[in-house]
């Protein structure tokens, strides 16, 4: 900075911070963990493995065994397999939608309150608005994810007790690792659904109506996982972004079956790479008139 | 990207205009352009007013200078850099208040400002908090900056968004609109505001499409119609060009329009007790008060002379609005 321009300019202005974006995700993360519908839609998630560990406590009470998944039969001897049974119910549907409307009213309804455009004369800066949603839509991934696995936790050690686990492959290991390896899930299903958040932030560029957008998001997640059902479809259905998510139960395998598991991540990255870039090519050249 | 320079020549240069734009243009389908051709020059320090009815292109204007949208033809400068290439740059100098204020409406009037100097990157985090408190203050929020802003009138929100404008020293302010749905006593605040800022050396690009609160204000302005500008300049500059009327108030009308048109008046309207004509003036540009060699004083006594009680008499300097009627050859109604 010349001299003459430190005289004329204010005393506080400064050459842009390199980590000034910080200061905006900050404020981001702030803004959507106090709004009361981040609050709800995390009340919600939190509510699910109430009820699947009621569900699953009430019917064997019946004395009744009527098979379900894998893990179901698996909860009442140790309440640490309600953690993989919320997440493997929670993931097809509850946690995309509340990503769906996290991610599709990202920047969307920041257009449609207009006060996107305040934020880009600030001057926010394009690349930078999209990143800090980006960031805190995955933030809030992992955050719903864990919000699922902590609810399901106490209630599954409150149910059925905690002991040693007993993975699928057969072997014993100590509760301890147990607990680990229920980490290692949730950390696998939060990124499982970057793909998501991006195809949702991409969405959001596209229109200046928050309801739209969201609406639009959770569409897309739910005619996918259709398509991901369907048997004629056999041929595409790799490619779906659904299609490996239920590939977190290898992780409780001795060892470890990995191949579904990097699939799936490989097939989010994708995703993310596509959507990621579609978003920003959108938002940089849009024209902000809301 | 580069990191900002902020020597070389592209600073503003002493003088220069603080916002210029060459042909800028902005068409959307194939309609007429919503701005055609716009060639603007605010000097630095005015009071620049910017006027046109609802729908004259202003807004989209004021989005292409704070690169918002892109120009379909022609370019904009901003403190001398070129928009929207130097945004990163130049818009941490300009305050901006665009086509009314938007407001995160669950969070605080405080919350609001937090959020919008956190977005600025070339802001003190370490001063925040102190020129968010000093910003709510200048507007008068300070009792409600604890409210949620859905709460708030519409003039409150509107004073929340001039303070988000004036939460850094800027050297130029872009308002649009800035005393809608303000009540008279909030719009005399706003106006007082305005010149106080001035006065401080700011520049202030005000757009209005209400004529006397340009005249009250603004040392120049632009007048746009359709799209187009179609004429800029200091505000005395533009009110001589559109020509004074003579006034007389009389109970008398008949008498005193028939003495006005023998003496060359033009123009002549008469209403109840009241008749006001055009004075004849050798050529447009000339001070209208001067009447071209015919003394009010001279008709005046021509009245008395012909019976007619004369009640009141004097000239109407001419308002924008005038100017406004004679360039466009129409009234100041939203453009279909």
């Amino acid at each position: 900075m010349s001299r003459a321009e430190t005289v004329e300019q204010a005393p506080d202005v400064r050459a842009p911070r390199p980590l000034w974006t910080l200061g905006l995700l900050r404020n981001e993360l702030g803004m959507t963990f106090r709004r009361r519908r981040t609050l709800v839609l995390l009340a919600v998630l939190a509510l699910v493995p109430v009820l699947v560990g009621i569900a699953v406590r009430v019917q064997t009470g019946d004395g009744g065994d009527r098979g379900g998944p894998a893990f179901i039969s698996l909860v009442t001897n140790n309440g640490l397999f309600l953690v993989f049974t919320s997440l493997a119910a929670t993931l097809p549907v509850f946690l995309p939608m509340a990503l769906g409307v996290v991610a599709g009213d990202a920047i969307a309804g920041e257009a449609g309150a207009g006060t996107l455009r305040y934020l880009l004369v600030a001057p926010a800066g394009r690349t930078r608005l999209l990143l800090v949603k980006y960031t805190g839509t995955l933030v809030f991934c992992l955050v719903a994810t864990l919000v699922v696995a902590a609810s399901a936790l106490v209630v599954g050690a409150l149910l059925f007790g905690l002991g040693e686990v007993t993975l699928l492959s057969g072997t014993t290991v100590p509760l301890a690792e147990g607990l680990l390896r229920a980490l290692a899930v949730a950390g696998v299903v939060a990124l499982s659904l970057i793909g998501v958040a991006a195809l949702g932030l991409f969405v959001s560029t596209l229109t200046g109506s928050g309801i739209a957008a969201m609406a639009m998001t959770v569409g897309v997640v739910i005619t996918f996982q259709i398509l991901n059902t369907l048997p004629q479809l056999h041929a595409v259905q790799p490619y779906l972004f659904p299609h490996y998510w239920l590939s977190f139960a290898d992780l409780l395998r001795d060892p470890v079956y990995w191949d579904d598991i990097r699939r799936n991540l490989g097939l989010q990255a994708v995703y993310a790479l596509v959507f990621g870039t579609a978003a920003w090519a959108r938002f940089t050249t849009r024209d902000i008139t809301a | 990207m580069a990191p900002p320079s902020s020597d070389g020549e592209d600073g503003a240069r002493p003088g220069a205009p603080v916002i210029e734009t060459h042909g800028l243009t902005k068409a959307y389908g194939s309609g007429p352009p919503a701005v055609d051709g716009l060639d603007l020059s605010v000097p630095p320090g005015s009071i620049f007013g910017f006027l046109g009815p609802n729908g004259s292109g202003k807004t989209t204007t004021i989005r292409m200078l704070m690169g918002l949208i892109e120009p379909t033809a022609g370019g904009a400068r901003l403190l001398g850099e070129p928009m929207p290439g130097a945004a990163r740059r130049v818009l941490p100098r300009v305050g901006a208040l665009i086509e009314g204020p938007a407001l995160y409406g669950f969070l605080t009037g405080r919350a609001n400002l937090l959020r919008y100097d956190a977005a600025d990157p070339t802001a003190d985090p370490r001063t925040r908090a102190a020129r968010v408190t000093a910003a709510l203050d200048r507007v008068g929020l300070a009792a409600a900056a604890g409210k949620k802003a859905r709460a708030y009138s519409l003039g409150m929100k509107q004073r929340l968004g001039l303070a988000a404008a004036l939460l850094r020293p800027r050297e130029l302010l872009v308002l649009d609109e800035p005393t809608n749905g303000l009540d008279p006593q909030g719009m005399r605040e706003i106006r007082g505001l305005v010149r106080e800022l001035a006065a401080d050396g700011t520049t202030v690009f005000l757009s209005s499409h209400l004529l006397d609160e340009i005249e009250q204000v603004c040392t120049h302005a632009a007048v746009m119609s359709r799209g187009r500008l179609i004429a800029q300049g200091t505000v005395a500059e533009l009110a001589a060009g559109a020509r004074g009327r003579l006034a007389v108030t009389t109970p008398d009308t008949a008498d005193a329009a028939r003495v006005l048109k023998e003496h060359g008046l033009t123009d002549l309207v008469v209403g109840e007790e009241r008749v006001t004509g055009e004075l004849p003036g050798p050529g447009a540009g000339v001070p209208a008060v001067v009447g071209g060699g015919l003394d009010p004083a001279d008709l005046n006594a021509a009245l008395v002379a012909a019976g007619v009680r004369v009640r009141a008499f004097g000239t109407e300097r001419a308002s924008l609005e005038d100017v406004f009627v004679a360039l466009t050859g129409e009234g100041f109604d939203v453009a279909g």
